[in-house]
């Protein structure tokens, strides 16, 4: 049977990439996001290619009061069984700017860790009466340690990395799944201009979307990728922080 | 918002500049680096050869993640999509399906607004044309701001303009076009071979009723009576009867097959005269079956299983040099310029002969009935212009033209002479473009826009709003 699967921030780089390999493979997907006019031509592509289930649905992250109503309203499009949800939404702040105006600070949380907490709860709450489902969320390899360049981003993605694993002890008992993902570089509108494409240390959304899909399908609990990140991470994680601390990171 | 900045150039790597790259992967984004500044060109796979994808002052806006298919009449087999899309991705999604190319150029890794934008064509032209006799209606974002929709009936004008219009009337959005019902993904192949150019232009003549798809390699280091022998491969799409039993169930499955890749640091000096003379000798003696039964991806795309294949002529690249004459003179001119690519010693590892049809309205389009020559040489700097002005001399003399896609070198006063239909491009053009905000390297080069520094117009255009709103 095919699963339906909501896909939260589905404009994203890799979220479209994902959405391919999920498409390709027979799920239904509702995507769901703020530019309509963007999720439709998405939509349309993966009926086109795949001759998949796709339609459109607005979700703005923001808007918190929305998050209930917006569950309620994709589970009545799937008839009240929704498989799995992916979540993609994040945005990437600009540090000094953070470090300079309360607004810039309030929002890169809001959107990156507490909008997404928000948001899951229902989803959470769901899936566990139905006893069964997958989450997979987003997060970042930033969130393993704090560096001086970037601790605004790394603290809210830590923040909802640390709020998985919660939410992984709470689902286990009713064989709800969740996957935290941990991407490295990956060439998106996110990071261009910040990093080189060309780099060996940046990816495709591609070949993080084959690693997120695998990981999916086989119920992992945290995933880094490329998979290589999972190393440097160690080593970044080892360091003293007497040491770190010195770092210009 | 910072962009990249690339060293980027054609499939030849020649000439390479310095550019800020952009790769938006929405329409708002594509809107917003419009109207950042400065000039900007579209892009799409880079696999036109010289530098018309390419604007050192100017963005140039890879157009690569605005691929999405919007609409597939399963009934008419027609097309509706984003113009970043590739035809390796209309390859994978319809040939199972039974759909393929109208016409499709040597390599599947263009993108349908880099097909149109240059107009091109593939082995069957002598039968169906170009790629642009296919494209039902355009959606094109212009310098304005505004998007238009524009086909053969509506806005002719501007849809003309933008078929080979490399890319200067506005970036194409999406475009509406034709697939073609094939009965299966192989091909029945006949090679001949030709004792010398006569030879091979009346077997052009005397297959083109029959033949769906021709293309001669010509051995362009033959001289004398030789000269112009070729190896002519002559292909019709072929019934599933026609396959081994094996595939007859599943026609259109396409043998899985590894590619290889090109290193960074391949000793560009394998390829030589001497290796080029050997494997000229070589390919014409080599002794081939009389036919064969060849799957599409081998027929039409075989340097595609050979990744950056461009790497081999090293970091000073290639050009490739492909010229059009008409029917009446093409014997003539063609004797001309391989006579002269022979005294000059420079082999093209690869030259192909192709028998033309009968050209679309397209104001800069390059193909009409008679013959089109294509070689590569690599660049040795100087002398290599030296060669080619030359060659281009020939082409003018005898009324022929360069293809724009492969052009890299030539100047603007033998591009005017060449496309008489200039003047009317650029009406068009300074209609829907007044302060010349699409500029590549290419439409610099040959002045193919009719404001000679566009780049200084855009820019004091830009002072001057900065000057009023200050
Ligand atoms: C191995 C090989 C074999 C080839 N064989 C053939 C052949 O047999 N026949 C043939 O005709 N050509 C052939 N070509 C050339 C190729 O088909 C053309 O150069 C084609 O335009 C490349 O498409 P692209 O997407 O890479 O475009 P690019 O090279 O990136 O751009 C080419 C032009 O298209 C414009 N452009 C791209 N996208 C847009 C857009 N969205 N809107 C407006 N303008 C746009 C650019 O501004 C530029 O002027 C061959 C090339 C290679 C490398
Ligand atoms: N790229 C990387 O190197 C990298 C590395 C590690 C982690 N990540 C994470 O990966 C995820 C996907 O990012 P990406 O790289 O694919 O970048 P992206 O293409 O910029 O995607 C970000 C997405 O978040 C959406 N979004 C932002 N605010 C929103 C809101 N209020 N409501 C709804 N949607 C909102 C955006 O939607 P709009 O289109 O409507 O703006 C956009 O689709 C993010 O969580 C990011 O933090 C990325």
């Amino acid at each position: 049977m095919s699963e339906n699967v909501v896909i939260l921030g589905a404009g994203s780089g890799i979220a479209r990439a994902v959405a391919q390999r999920l498409a390709a493979r027979g799920c239904r997907l509702l995507l769901c996001g703020r530019d309509a006019d963007e999720l439709e031509r998405n939509a349309a592509d993966l009926r086109v290619r795949h001759n998949a289930s796709a339609t459109a649905v607005p979700f703005d992250a923001l808007d918190f009061d929305s998050h209930a109503p917006f569950w309620e309203n994709c589970l009545q499009q799937c008839d009240g069984r929704i498989n799995g949800v992916l979540l993609c939404f994040g945005t990437l702040p600009d540090q000094q700017q953070c470090q300079r105006e309360t607004a810039s600070l309030r929002h890169a949380f809001d959107v990156n860790l507490t909008a997404a907490a928000s948001v899951l709860h229902p989803i959470a709450a769901h899936m566990e009466s139905q006893k069964s489902g997958w989450l997979a969320v987003i997060t970042s390899v930033a969130g393993d340690r704090g560096r001086q360049s970037n601790y605004v981003y790394g603290a809210a993605k830590a923040g909802l990395s640390t709020f998985l694993q919660g939410l992984r002890n709470r689902l286990q008992p009713s064989g709800v799944h969740v996957l935290t993902i941990k991407p490295g570089f990956v060439a998106t509108s996110m990071t261009e201009g910040l990093l080189d494409p060309k780099s060996p240390l940046v990816a495709s959304p591609d070949a993080v979307a084959r690693d997120i899909d695998r990981a999916i399908r086989k119920r992992r609990n945290v995933l880094y990728t490329p998979w290589f990140w999972r190393g440097i991470l160690l080593v970044i994680r080892s360091i003293p922080e007497s040491i770190f601390k010195r770092l210009k990171l | 918002m910072t962009v990249n900045q690339q060293s980027l150039g054609g499939w030849g790597n020649c000439p390479r500049e310095a550019c800020s790259v952009s790769q938006p992967d929405s329409r708002a984004a594509l809107r917003h680096k419009l109207h950042a500044g400065h000039t900007v060109i579209a892009r799409g796979l880079g696999r036109s050869y010289g530098d018309s994808a390419i604007s050192p002052n100017g963005l140039v806006l890879r157009q690569t993640r605005l691929n999405r298919m919007l609409s597939f009449d399963a009934g008419t087999g027609i097309l509706e999509c984003e113009a970043g899309v590739s035809f390796a991705e209309i390859i994978a999604a319809f040939l199972p399906r039974g759909w393929f190319l109208p016409t499709s150029p040597g390599t599947k890794f263009v993108t349908v607004g880099g097909a149109i934008a240059s107009d091109v064509h593939g082995k069957n032209h002598h039968r169906v044309g170009s790629f642009g006799n296919f494209v039902r209606e355009i959606e094109l974002l212009l310098a304005s701001g505004e998007t238009v929709r524009c086909s053969p009936e509506s806005r002719p004008d501007l849809f003309w303009a933008t078929i080979g219009g490399m890319g200067l009337t506005g970036i194409i959005l999406t475009a509406t076009f034709e697939l073609t019902r094939v009965p299966s993904a192989y091909c029945s192949v006949r090679y001949e071979k030709t004792r010398d150019l006569d030879h091979t232009l009346d077997r052009f003549v005397e297959t083109d009723n029959d033949c769906e798809y021709s293309v001669a390699w010509i051995d362009c280091l033959a001289s004398g009576r030789s000269l112009g022998r070729s190896v002519l491969m002559l292909g019709n799409g072929s019934q599933p009867d026609e396959l081994p039993l094996a595939n007859r169930t599943s026609p259109y499955a396409l043998p899985e097959r590894r590619t290889k890749t090109v290193p960074t640091w391949f000793p560009s000096r394998t390829l030589n005269p001497w290796t080029i003379r050997a494997f000229n000798e070589f390919y014409y003696r080599v002794p081939r079956r009389k036919s064969a039964l060849v799957d599409f991806e081998k027929y039409f795309y075989p340097l595609d299983s050979l990744k950056h294949w461009n790497r081999m002529y090293g970091p000073r690249g290639f050009i490739q040099y492909q010229a059009w004459f008409p029917r009446s003179t093409s014997r003539r001119g063609l004797v001309e310029l391989l006579e002269r690519i022979v005294d000059s010693g420079r082999g093209s590892f690869l030259a192909v002969l192709k028998s033309c049809g009968a050209a679309n309205p397209g104001l800069l389009s390059c193909l009409d009935h008679g013959h089109t020559l294509a070689l590569d040489f690599a660049n040795t700097g100087s002398d290599l212009r030296e060669l080619t002005c030359e060659l281009d001399r020939i082409v003018l003399e005898h009324g022929g033209r360069l293809y724009l896609a492969k052009d890299a070198l030539t100047d603007a006063g033998t591009f005017a002479a060449m496309y008489p239909r200039l003047p009317e491009f650029q009406r068009i053009q300074q209609a829907v473009d007044p302060t010349g905000r699409f500029v590549s390297s290419q439409a610099r080069r040959l002045q193919i826009i009719p404001v000679l520094c566009a780049d200084s117009i855009a820019d004091s255009a830009r002072s001057e709003r900065l000057v009023a709103a200050g």
